[in-house]
């Protein structure tokens, strides 16, 4: 299910003008991160998938569905949405109840239901914490259950919202391995991260926003070779990238094993 | 004189079987920066908590040993009283902002205002920090129409305009864009220098062997490493026990067998020290060939 944005802007009642002109598009299947600084219009967008927000100007469409004309809850059927602060979505007792939440919503059997859940707190590492209160979970597992909670909706496209915040090298781990298996099961990703050396060793494309537009779109080692525009946003390249920038490699590398392929490459040259 | 004293500090939460803090014993130093590191549960935020009163004035459960700062002991101390010493940054800003104010100046002026400062001078103090932590564009914005990074900023604001002795931070950058985790880097640096002292729960090493004097690395509880940021940084040990290390170190481990890192020279943990290591190997091979 492909997702389509045409020409975006969004004021919120305030007045900011958050978004001016966002034109994208998404293929299914696609793994895509979104970086820029705070404030750039990151969070803004990714609530226009799933009908948190609607469009000042122009439309955004998930499949065939115009996301004017469904609500919410009709989207939450195509669209996963993780919050950045899992505190604002978990509210169920259990850790399981919490993961069944969503699918029940959405009319499955219960045995599909069970299904999902099992799925879910497999593939977050949840099982030994099923019948746990999510509030008596660190943060750090508190965000695997809002996480979960997601997964077990088994929408075609999942949106996280800064998922790598506070969390250490083992989760950040973890999450790419959930992201892994999401892309192997041809699910559409969207994440927004600040970690772009997660972004960079985990995504094949990133959209870079800065001040409510779309400043760089394409290809993970194009868009991260960009400094300068980089900057503009408040983002440095990744470290590695940064250091074979440096080094003066005839390529950008994003991970380690690039870079000692490429350095050993320029030193015997 | 060490400022802040923990001697043989262990702490359990209510109903809990496992210490969250075990037989800590640390010093720091008036105007120091020490940064503390360790996986998620290692006890970052607890020691946070510990030295900055909220254990045990206020989640309860056993304390044992000794946690002093400025000669006071925080058992024989009123939360009220500690706070005015020690200011504590949150993990998450949204449990910081009071909700009571509605204006981003009118949040950072709080504290203030709750400590009978007079008039002119809070608003003198608050411009002064709003400048240091870059928001003053943002100071008729409501706290919570802000993005994570600018209010976790917001919360840094509030606290230092309270000008504690001892500054408690709890991953204080974690929703913040690179170039803001090092403006803020930068910011907490120079009230170090002017004799704040600073103790910082982060996982971003890079800035950490940039800016802190000294690092704690916990695990579990403990202090299992402690030094210089350098040779704690760069030590094999944090690998095997999945603390997070640098890419640079990452990558000069994995160039050392391939002879593309000098073994004589120490390990990087920054851009420059990744640069320089780097660039000296490739000059000595240029030189034989």
């Amino acid at each position: 299910m492909n997702i389509q944005i045409e020409n975006l802007s969004f004021r919120y009642p305030n007045g900011v003008l958050a978004l001016r002109g966002v034109s994208l598009e998404i293929a299914p299947g696609e793994q895509v991160a979104i970086i820029g600084q705070n404030g750039a219009g990151k969070t803004t967008l990714v609530k226009h998938l799933n009908g948190l927000l609607l469009p000042t100007e122009g439309r955004v469409r998930i499949g065939d569905w115009d996301t004017r004309h469904y609500s919410v809850a009709k989207l939450a059927r195509r669209v996963g949405y993780v919050f950045q602060n899992p505190d604002e979505q978990l509210f169920t007792k259990t850790v399981a109840d919490e993961i069944a939440f969503g699918p029940r919503n959405l009319g499955y059997s219960g045995e599909r239901i069970q299904e999902l859940v099992e799925d879910a707190l497999q593939l977050t590492q949840l099982q030994a914490m099923r019948t746990t209160n999510p509030y008596d979970l660190s943060p750090t597992w508190r965000k695997m259950v809002a996480i979960a909670s997601i997964l077990a909706m088994d929408t075609p496209i999942l949106v996280f919202d800064e998922p790598t915040t506070g969390q250490d090298a083992a989760s950040v781990a973890h999450l790419a391995m959930i992201i892994a298996e999401l892309k192997r099961r041809g699910k559409t990703v969207v994440t927004i991260t600040h970690d772009i050396d997660f972004c960079a060793e985990n995504f094949a494309r990133v959209i870079v926003m800065g001040g409510g537009q779309v400043l760089l779109d394409g290809h993970t080692r194009t868009v991260l070779g960009q400094t300068e525009i980089l900057a503009q946003t408040y983002v440095d390249p990744p470290q590695i990238t940064r250091l074979g920038l440096r080094l003066g490699l005839a390529e950008v590398v994003c991970t380690p094993q690039e870079f000692l392929d490429a350095f050993e490459k320029q030193c015997a040259a | 004189m060490p400022i802040v004293k923990l001697q043989q500090v262990t702490y359990h939460y209510p109903f809990t079987e496992k210490p969250a803090l075990q037989d800590i014993n640390l010093e720091v130093e008036e105007g120091e920066f020490v940064a503390v590191i360790g996986p998620n549960g290692a006890g970052k935020s607890t020691l946070c908590y510990t030295l900055a009163g909220f254990i045990p004035h206020f989640y309860k459960g056993e304390l044992k040993g000794i946690v002093e700062v400025d000669g006071v002991l925080a058992q024989d101390s009123d939360l009220s009283d500690w706070v005015l010493k020690v200011g504590l940054v949150f993990q998450n800003p949204f449990n910081q902002i009071s909700g009571a104010k509605y204006t981003v100046f009118e949040e950072v002026a709080f504290g203030l205002e709750n400590s009978g400062v007079p008039r002119a001078e809070i608003a003198r103090r608050v411009e002064e920090v709003l400048q240091m932590t870059g928001i003053a564009d943002l100071a008729d914005r409501s706290p919570y129409s802000l993005s994570g990074g600018q209010q976790q900023r917001v919360a840094l604001a509030s606290i230092l305009v309270m000008q504690p002795k001892v500054l408690v931070l709890d991953e204080p950058t974690s929703q913040m864009d690179p170039i803001g985790t090092r403006e803020v880097f930068g910011v907490i640096r120079k009230m170090a220098e002017q004799g704040m002292t600073v103790v910082m729960a982060e996982h971003k090493v890079e800035w950490i062997a940039q800016f802190a004097d000294r690092v704690i690395a916990l695990w579990e509880g403990k202090i299992y490493l402690e030094g210089k940021p350098h040779e704690v940084l760069t030590d094999a040990r944090l690998v095997e026990k999945g603390f997070g290390v640098s890419r640079y170190t990452t990558t000069a481990r994995l160039a050392l067998p391939r002879g593309l890192w000098q073994k004589e020279r120490p390990l990087p943990v920054t851009l420059e020290e990744a640069v320089a290591g780097f660039s000296a190997l490739r000059n000595a091979r240029r030189k034989q060939g």
